[in-house]
């Protein structure tokens, strides 16, 4: 990353570490990807895998942090360094649970498959978000490999359609419950699964916040867009 | 380009000792080159930077330390409470007591702990033998020594070890009720726990005193100070809160030297 250290140790660590994440990621991705397409197909076949990259992905977020723990003793990093080991820790916490949602939407799709009532569902609507929280994702993996800080706020910004995608689709949802109760407990399954994409979406943008504090330094957690644009101009 | 280190500095709290437009020459050579810089009262000041960026020359300018030397010369004002000590009406041996000074390594005077504690304050003040007693242990108290020499006053400085040694030479400096507390590079002959426990005493010093400190030791800097300068090539280049000196610093240069980065 950036300039070399003088003891070329340090700069191996810290590029382990990072490639360690983008691994992370990448299997977060994967993760991503295949309950999205049982989702469209309502197949239940990747479920083993689903649950087996599950696993790895949380034994991932362990083996980092105890990298970035063994760095930070040996280190004692400080200013940049610091921030960006900092960043992994919160980003690896982030990805996880990106991991998890995606494992909840598989487990929603074998349970609409199981209860046979898939064709009624309003499953079209969840295409585009889906889509776009698992872009927001590999998108926010690539501007943290960059550090590229207007990719990540190009991210922010679209995070809000996947939350305005979310609330029309919990009125739909509402409408269809009313006319037929006895899908209830299958609409009830996508409403979760809807929620997990949202939450994905969320995480992603959480990721963004993190490449922001690396390169500038400001924690923007709960900060208003305007305020994050005007901190990344100055 | 480097800055002249005149922009942006003072941390808020009163200053101590304002440094204003300070040149300092080796002979012909020019080894600090305009600095500026205000030193907040009853804080921690570390100096920072690579060797021979000039922290150790701009911390004995303080207490015209130089003076010793005939081709060493400095131009400017340093304000000790607004009062230019580099003006040559100033009183060296009165300025000293003032501003007492702790070196690299430890220096005891070849006498007895006691006297090593009394021998300074003797120079300023005329005490009675109680008084003087009562001097001694409280410097002692205050550069928490007193509980391994108390029963051996009147041994030799020179048989305590390393990190006494160095806890003997501040309670000698604090003896004479310094306002200002120079410390060079005051850890760097020390073990870990004689460290840990100057580093304690720094901490405690700064309720009644201001300490600057030059040290290569940028974990003690972290540890120890409130406000960090970094120094390079003679000039200030960034003075600030320690905590965003070594989170986020302003200027690049620092922020190298500080990751390890410099070289």
């Amino acid at each position: 990353m950036i300039e070399k250290h003088l003891s070329s140790q340090f700069d191996s660590d810290l590029n382990d570490v990072c490639s360690r994440l983008m691994e992370m990621g990448g299997l977060v991705e994967t993760q991503i990807q295949r309950t999205i397409s049982a989702l469209a197909e309502f197949s239940v076949d990747e479920f083993n895998n689903v649950v087996d990259t599950e696993t790895r992905i949380d034994q991932m977020e362990v083996e980092i942090d105890r990298m970035l723990t063994a760095v930070v003793a040996r280190r004692q990093p400080a200013a940049r360094d610091l921030r960006l080991l900092l960043a992994i820790s919160k980003i690896t916490t982030n990805l996880e649970r990106a991991g998890d949602e995606a494992c909840k939407i598989g487990m929603r799709v074998k349970s609409l498959v199981e209860s046979g009532k898939t064709r009624q569902m309003p499953i079209g609507d969840l295409r585009v978000a889906s889509n776009l929280a698992a872009s927001l994702i590999q998108r926010s993996l690539n501007a943290f490999a960059r550090l590229d800080v207007p990719a990540a706020i190009s991210i922010y910004k679209e995070d809000d359609l996947i939350d305005r995608e979310f609330k029309g689709f919990t009125r739909k949802l509402i409408t269809y419950m009313m006319e037929n109760p006895h899908i209830i407990s299958s609409c009830l399954d996508l409403l979760f699964i809807a929620k997990a994409i949202e939450r994905i979406g969320d995480h992603a943008k959480n990721i963004t916040e993190f490449i922001i504090y690396i390169v500038h330094g400001t924690d923007v957690r709960h900060s208003k867009l305007e305020g994050i644009e005007a901190i990344v101009v100055h | 380009m480097m800055p002249s280190g005149a922009e942006k500095l003072a941390p808020p709290a009163p200053s101590k000792i304002a440094v204003r437009n300070l040149n300092f020459y080796y002979g012909k050579f020019l080894a600090l080159k305009g600095i500026n810089l205000d030193i907040p009262a009853n804080r921690v000041t570390a100096f920072i930077g690579p060797s021979g960026c000039g922290k150790s020359t701009l911390l004995r300018t303080f207490n015209r330390m130089f003076e010793l030397y005939p081709d060493q010369r400095a131009e400017g004002e340093i304000l000790l409470d607004g009062e230019n000590l580099l003006a040559s009406k100033q009183d060296v041996a009165l300025i000293r007591a003032r501003i007492g000074m702790v070196f690299q390594k430890p220096t005891p005077f070849p006498m007895s702990i006691f006297e090593n504690i009394a021998f300074g304050v003797r120079l300023f003040e005329k005490l009675s033998r109680i008084d003087m007693e009562e001097r001694v242990q409280w410097a002692l108290r205050k550069a928490a020594i007193w509980n391994e020499v108390k029963d051996k006053l009147h041994m030799n400085g020179a048989s305590l070890s390393g990190g006494q040694q160095q806890r003997l030479c501040i309670a000698r400096c604090i003896a004479i009720k310094p306002e200002l507390l120079l410390l060079d590079e005051p850890c760097s002959a020390l073990d870990p726990i004689s460290t840990a426990r100057v580093e304690d005493l720094i901490a405690e010093l700064k309720n009644d005193y201001t300490v600057v400190m030059v040290t290569h030791n940028m974990q003690q800097a972290a540890r120890v100070s409130d406000c960090t300068a970094y120094m390079y090539l003679g000039e200030l280049i960034e003075f600030g809160e320690t905590e965003q000196m070594f989170l986020k610093p302003e200027r690049r240069e620092t922020e190298d030297y500080i990751t390890g980065r410099f070289g």
